[in-house]
């Protein structure tokens, strides 16, 4: 037991040396002339400071950022986004989930490759086959994820179905409680995946849990043919992640869950949840993204492990440096695991979810 | 009860345990009375896709064999220690009594007192079967042909369950739902958040006394969970004030149970005798804490309005919070002291705007609103309003209140607005046809009888056997 505590200290120790030579290098080449990133140059100038030779590991940047304002993904020309390095290549761009009004926009080349090639290392050979088909019901549109999953699918032999939902429509509906229309457009979505699973094969879905939940009520997944799902994109509380297990995949059809977004890329789950009370624990895919669990009040400061606080995300590549972006969500820190020597974020729900467990009407 | 009892969801009967858990506290001092297992609304969405299996078992039983196995689950549910769970949780009446009192701010005296009611209810059958089926033999039940006089009748269920989304502010309520399961329409309940104990308790009462286990589920969950229960039984019934049932309001499946709106009328005949009919109005105003939607919240007189309000008043100033096991304790403490303080701003506001009066005011001592050993309460409220329009005149509050206001006679009518109960105290022939004829009220009691009294074969809110079956036209050849 005390060999391995120790094994995961070093672990943890190298984990975190890695992490700060990624962080220098990575800031080096967004703060400095030749590959750098306008808008981070000019942030430079303002401030009277040289990230480039000053931020020496990930603490210099808790300390010497402020929290990320993402506004300037929604106002900034995409020209400031782009490292010199990148200038005479074209871009994706991609946008965020289910906001209305202007959307958050991220240009991208290669990094959701990356990710989703690293992801694929985790993946089951007989939950997710190589050589099958797969199916992908949820938002596609301008999102980063529909490119990714197709990637992945294809780096794994695989081609993939799509069945597009609009989260920004159903936004809408709900908002103008027109619930009618909502769940007529729900079943317009199922009725289309239901279409494709009596008709093809089909051996790997993703989709939200709210979306697999609803596909299970129309036909049983396993007996559809289907071995693995993965999920994410909305939250799982642990009673909903063994609903998803016991019930809608009837513990045959393996239940891989995700949290990603278009600004982190993707992170893996901790295997082995169903012995942990179906309690989810994600791990960023550091050094190229980095999760803190913080407090409320000082968003500084990380919360102590087993509390809740909300998800701080700093992306680290060459496309993207964002620093210590708020994420809408809260979530509890965990600590590191051996495959994951690093911090992990568990059970994460939209930021204020706890404050809806209050008293309905009195009738 | 060593530890804090875990109260498990029925799924058809089954018992589940959720990772999703709800604490149950006492109002007083905070102790934590259960964990609740929080249905997620998935889970209850599957399990409406079985519900045919839940009908066929109650199918199988005949009605007259249901009606006996409820009278003993009302004998079992008024005085034997039941399972609050498999996993050996147990609770006599006595300590359901204290559980709920102490969840919900009833007085344990009328917390006997419903408890009474919903017995009576499971007990007597017969009555209540002849009520809601104009007397047919519930034999029809059986086979779905029979004869209703001499005229031959087929009668098939509309749907595989009853949904109930409950309230929480009187256990009395559930004798509504019980009569289904004689109908042989299995339940699918979801308990109000302050009081799963009722309907875990009959639940328990019908297994043991023999109901099988598929005619009752109950799902503690959110509203997702209740929209998912009201959708997809076929039939259900919905309490709740104006937000929570507008968006069902159309749907000719879903029964809303929303604010009563229950009044007494004096005719012009009877008003100067309304000293005589004193005891009838403090019962309609009071009685249950004022928590039914079948208490009066409005006395509607064509004169002597202000006697009439002073008079009420000056009895009911004399009603104070007492421990919740004093026998003699008329007063429920509000569970969520935030929905006491909403009430108690909102009368306050109404009194501000002018044209009304708080009558009680001048008798009672303190606020309305009192702290008592941890409770919040509401004291009783008479309002003297000037008009049938004033905010406040029309309005109903889940404590002892009521408004007093002066209106014709020959306008009455026109202006009370829909009404679940009327009593109307009056002999003028032409008034009572009147009364007799008018859509608005749903219940109407003629003469001096209190609003809150319920005779059990006349229909509450919808006729329950008419919502639940229909009538079909059904011809045989001769000799065939």
């Amino acid at each position: 037991m005390a060999d391995k505590a120790l094994q995961l200290e070093e672990c943890v120790r190298a984990a975190a040396d890695a992490r700060d030579a990624h962080v220098r290098e990575v800031v080096r080449w967004h703060f400095s002339g030749e590959t750098g990133t306008p808008i981070w140059l000019r942030w430079a100038e303002k401030a009277g400071w040289n990230p480039a030779e000053e931020v020496q590991g990930f603490a210099d940047i808790v300390e010497r950022f402020e929290n990320f304002d993402d506004e300037s993904l929604r106002k900034e020309p995409h020209e400031e986004w782009i490292p010199r390095a990148f200038a005479d290549r074209p871009f994706t761009i991609f946008e965020t989930g289910g906001t209305t009004g202007m959307p958050k926009q991220r240009i991208g080349w290669d990094d959701y490759k990356h990710d989703y090639e690293e992801f694929s290392q985790t993946l089951s050979e007989e939950a997710f086959p190589r050589g099958g088909y797969w199916l992908m019901v949820g938002p596609t549109g301008p999102r980063r994820l529909r490119l990714a999953i197709e990637h992945l699918a294809h780096h794994r032999k695989s081609s993939c179905y799509f069945v597009d939902l609009d989260p920004r429509w159903v936004k809408k509906l709900i908002r103008n409680k027109e619930m009618d229309q909502a769940r007529a457009y729900m079943s317009h979505v199922i009725d289309q995946a239901v279409l494709i699973l009596n008709n093809r094969k089909v051996d790997v879905l993703f989709t939200t849990p709210k979306l697999l939940e609803a596909l299970s009520e129309e036909l049983s997944i396993p007996d559809a043919g289907i071995t693995g799902v993965f999920c994410g994109g909305t939250e799982m509380s642990p009673q909903t992640t063994r609903f998803l297990v016991e019930e809608v995949l009837e513990g045959r059809t393996q239940l891989v869950p995700t949290y990603g977004n278009t600004l982190m890329g993707l992170a893996v789950h901790k295997p082995g949840f169903e012995k942990e009370g179906f309690s989810i624990t994600y791990y960023a895919p550091q050094p190229r993204a980095v999760l803190r669990v913080t407090d409320l009040v000082d968003p500084q400061k990380q919360v102590d492990y087993d509390e809740w606080g909300r998800v701080e995300l700093t992306t680290l590549t060459k496309e993207l440096f964002l620093p210590r972006f708020l994420e809408r969500d809260e979530a509890i820190r965990r600590r590191p695991v051996a495959e994951h020597p690093w911090d992990g974020v568990a059970q994460v729900r939209p930021f204020g979810a706890q404050k809806e467990n209050i008293v309905e009407g009195v009738y | 009860m060593g530890s804090v009892p875990h109260f498990p969801i029925l799924r058809a009967g089954v018992e589940y345990s959720s990772l999703d858990r709800v604490e149950l506290k006492s109002y007083r001092e905070g102790v934590v009375m259960a964990s609740v297992s929080q249905a997620n609304a998935g889970l209850i969405r599957r399990d409406m896709k079985k519900l045919d299996r839940a009908k066929a078992a109650l199918d199988g039983v005949a009605v007259g064999e249901l009606i006996e196995r409820l009278a003993s689950a009302a004998r079992i549910f008024l005085t034997e220690e039941l399972p609050l769970n498999e996993s050996g949780d147990r609770q006599t009446a006595d300590e359901y009594v204290a559980c709920l009192s102490a969840t919900s701010g009833m007085p344990h005296a009328m917390c006997r007192a419903n408890m009474q009611k919903i017995a009576g209810v499971m007990g007597d059958m017969p009555t209540i079967l002849a009520g809601l089926m104009r007397g047919m033999a519930p034999g029809i039940l059986d086979t779905g042909v029979g004869k209703h006089g001499e005229v031959g009748v087929w009668y098939t269920a509309q749907a595989r369950a009853l949904g109930v989304v409950l309230p929480s502010n009187s256990p009395g309520v559930h004798s509504l739902w019980v009569p289904a399961v004689a109908l042989k329409i299995p339940v699918v309940l979801k308990p109000g958040r302050e009081e799963p104990w009722t309907p875990m308790r009959i639940a328990q009462a019908l297994f043991a006394a023999g109901i099988p286990r598929e005619a009752v589920s109950l799902y503690p969950t959110d509203h997702e969970g209740a929209a998912a229960i009201l959708e997809n039984c076929g039939r259900a019934l919905l309490f709740g004030d104006e937000s929570t049932t507008r968006q069902y309001a159309d749907n000719p499946a879903i029964e809303i149970h929303g604010p009563g709106r229950s009044k007494v009328l004096l005719g012009a005949d009877e008003a100067a005798n309304w000293s005589d009919h004193l005891d009838v109005l403090l019962e309609s105003v009071a009685r249950n804490g004022g928590r039914s939607c079948i208490n009066a919240s409005s006395i509607v007189v064509p004169s002597h309005g202000d006697e009439i309000a002073q008079a009420l008043a000056e009895r009911l100033a004399g009603i104070a919070p007492l421990e919740d096991d004093d026998r003699d304790a008329k007063l429920c403490a509000f569970a969520n002291p935030k929905f006491a303080e909403g009430i108690d701003a909102a009368i306050q506001r109404g009194l501000e705007g002018g044209g009304a009066e708080d009558v009680t005011a001048r008798y009672r001592k303190g606020e309305r609103r009192r702290e008592y050993r941890g409770g919040s309460y509401l004291l009783p409220t008479i309002v003297r309003c000037d008009s049938i329009e004033h905010p406040l005149a029309n309005t109903e509050y889940l404590f002892p209140f009521a408004s007093v206001v002066e209106v014709p006679q020959d306008e009455m009518l026109a202006k009370i607005g829909p009404s679940l109960v009327v009593t109307a105290i009056t002999k003028d022939e032409g008034f009572v046809s009147e009364l007799m004829s008018t859509p608005l009220i749903h219940r109407l009691n003629l003469g001096p009888v209190p609003t809150i009294k319920v005779e059990w074969d006349q229909p509450h809110e919808g006729n329950l056997f008419e919502f639940l079956f229909h009538r079909r036209a059904f011809q045989r050849a001769p000799s065939w």
